[in-house]
């Protein structure tokens, strides 16, 4: 039955879509879209199916080639790497929807190579969350890193350099990595993840694993734009096309995010890396730090994007803090916040880039009424996307803010419950500025915007539904975060947390 | 101690390689400079696992009937050096990304000097 084989479908009809759609779409330019999104759909159809069967019957081990592990490649779908599978290629798939019109706007002739890349890029990371080979997440980390660089590259005047800056220190962290990897393979002599978990409480000294594992979170840290590491994120995300950083913010980082886990609760037990040393206190103290000062500079950005990007590194925080306390309410809040994050950030990107179609720039003290109305649901999607990043009940966001904290009180640090609280404050104030401008102040000219140039002109529908479905998603999803938890985020849970 | 070190060795060289490519890296002000540091560090990784696979006495991992297959340290592990075939695709791929994106660089600014960079992007 084919259905077994569903581990290595998820990526398998990207890598493939990837190199159909290029030579195809040198051939004919309009095949290259519609080939894109058939593959994303069908990767969409197996990433969905393999959660509810996952959900019904547990984990699913696949041997590629039948090799048996640690011989073999391993891959590994549990709970939580179907539940990020689902968030990863569906984010995927309706920025893809999206792309379509807006690259036709911002890139034009460039299309198919666009979409060929993206699809590598969401190849890479649907192969990063499956995998439980470490050496093979090594190589889909960099099929999604290079995809990445491309996708920054082609954006506007200064997006080169940015491309190169992220090329050279996306390059030190998989490296870094990579020499983790190292270490743990000179020590181990397995790179299985599960194999190598049996292997590390049997040594009997634990110089070199404490090495690798620090290689290795210093190198992941770098991809996830984990606090004093994040310099690369803002100015990517702000000179890359609309629909390169709508694919990049809401996944990307939220991957590597995964990715450490992993390596902490799966890898290493939890005994390990939190109680005998404390690297996950490391990790909480500085995403604390991190959470604040990525808000501030958020409140001194004069651009949305790149107010969205210093937002994402503040966002990310909460996901390494949630990871940092290592106790389960705050694995809950901190998966939980992987989606979230995903779904808020994708709506936000996603509104930036409506705004930059209708209008041409993202400068967040040009905007004013004129905003509303001409875009009227663009307008609620940011106000709901934005209530959410704030936190306020029902939307998605409040939810895994609430877990976190409920994880800080468990572990008994108050100050992380103030960081928590301090940074929804300072999301407020750099929201509700933009809000305070769509909403309420009125033009500046009043005598030269015409009734035509208040009128409604809405961007084009296939742009406008992606939207208008992820801002649904941020309250649909925060009614259900009851169901969320406990049916899939209790089942993820790593043993001895 | 001595024994120590010279049976290191390659581990020093590994290190001195790490260290060189991650100065060139970050302090280097030419972009084609810090390219060749990105390089350097990805080749001494390389070096770290090829060195790592190596034993004293032993042979090539094909079985020869002389030796048999019974006792491993008689062959090189193979692993790390396949490991490093995919990695030195990737460091070539890299390469030439990196390239690429020099070029497109060159062609909107006339320079690769981060400084003189940094003043026409304003």
């Amino acid at each position: 039955m084919i259905f077994e084989h569903f581990p290595i479908l998820i990526p398998l009809p990207l890598l493939l879509g990837a190199m159909i759609a290029a030579p195809l779409g040198v051939w004919k330019r309009d095949l290259a879209y519609p080939i894109a999104l058939f593959a994303t759909g069908l990767s969409l159809f197996f990433t969905v199916s393999g959660l509810i069967f996952v959900l019904n019957t547990g984990t699913h081990h696949y041997h590629l080639g039948s090799w048996a592990p640690p011989i073999g490649i391993e891959y590994v779908v549990d709970a939580l790497a179907a539940f990020v599978a689902v968030i990863v290629v569906g984010a995927g798939f309706l920025v893809m929807i999206y792309s379509h019109r807006s690259l036709q706007r911002e890139l034009p002739n460039k299309e198919v190579p666009f979409h060929s890349v993206s699809l590598l890029f969401l190849a890479g990371l649907s192969g990063m969350v499956v995998t439980g080979d470490l050496f093979n997440l090594y190589v889909f980390l960099e099929i999604s890193s290079l995809s990445a660089y491309a996708l920054v590259a082609v954006g506007e005047k200064r997006a080169p350099v940015a491309a190169f800056r992220y090329l050279l220190l996306g390059t030190i962290g998989a490296s870094f990595y990579l020499l983790g990897l190292g270490y743990l393979y000179v020590v181990t002599g397995s790179l299985n993840m599960l194999d190598t978990a049996k292997i590390i409480p049997l040594l009997p000294e634990h110089g070199l694993v404490l090495v690798a594992l620090t290689l290795m979170i210093v190198g992941i840290g770098l991809k996830m734009a984990m606090f004093p590491l994040h310099l690369w994120l803002p100015d990517a995300y702000t000179y890359a096309p609309s629909a390169g950083s709508a694919y990049l913010a809401p996944i990307a980082t939220k991957v590597s995010a995964y990715v450490l886990i992993r390596i902490l609760f799966t890898v290493f037990e939890p005994a390990f890396v939190r109680d005998e040393f404390s690297f996950t206190t490391v990790l909480a103290w500085l995403s604390a730090v991190g959470i604040i000062w990525a808000s501030v500079m958020a409140i001194a950005q004069k651009d949305l994007k790149r107010m969205l990007a210093y937002s994402s590194v503040s966002q990310i925080g909460y996901i390494g803090l949630g990871i940092g306390l290592a106790n389960p309410l705050g694995f809950i809040g901190a998966v939980l916040h992987i989606m979230n994050h995903a779904v808020m950030k994708a709506t936000l990107f996603l509104v930036s880039g409506n705004i930059f179609y209708r209008l041409g720039f993202t400068d967040i003290p040009k905007f004013d009424d004129k905003l509303r109305k001409m875009m009227p649901f663009t307008s609620v999607a940011f106000v709901v996307a934005a209530l959410s990043m704030i936190g306020i009940p029902p939307t998605a966001g409040f939810f895994s803010k609430w877990y976190l904290v409920l994880g800080s009180i468990d572990a008994g640090n108050w100050i992380f419950v103030f960081v928590i609280a301090l940074s929804s404050l300072l999301n407020i104030v750099y929201f509700f500025r933009i809000i305070e401008k769509m909403y309420i102040s009125k033009s500046k000219t009043p005598s030269e915007s015409t009734v035509e140039e208040t009128k409604m002109r809405e961007v084009p529908v296939s742009m406008l539904i992606p939207t208008l479905i992820f801002a649904v998603a941020v309250i649909v999803l925060g009614l259900l975060n009851a169901v969320i938890v406990d049916s899939v985020i209790r089942l993820a849970m790593p043993k001895g947390l | 101690m001595t024994d120590f070190f010279i049976g290191h060795i390659a581990y020093y060289f590994v290190i001195a390689l790490l260290i060189i490519g991650l100065w060139g890296m970050l302090f280097k002000k030419n972009l084609v400079k810090k390219l060749i540091g990105m390089n350097i560090l990805q080749s001494s990784i390389i070096i770290f696992y090829v060195a790592s696979a190596s034993k004293y006495g032993a042979t090539v991992p094909v079985i020869d009937p002389r030796l048999g297959a019974i006792n491993p340290a008689d062959y090189i592990n193979p692993l790390p050096h396949t490991l490093m075939l995919t990695a030195i695709v990737v460091s070539v791929a890299t390469t030439g990304v990196a390239l690429a994106l020099l070029i497109v660089i060159y062609k909107r600014y006339k320079t690769l000097n981060e400084d003189e960079l940094l003043e026409r992007m304003k």
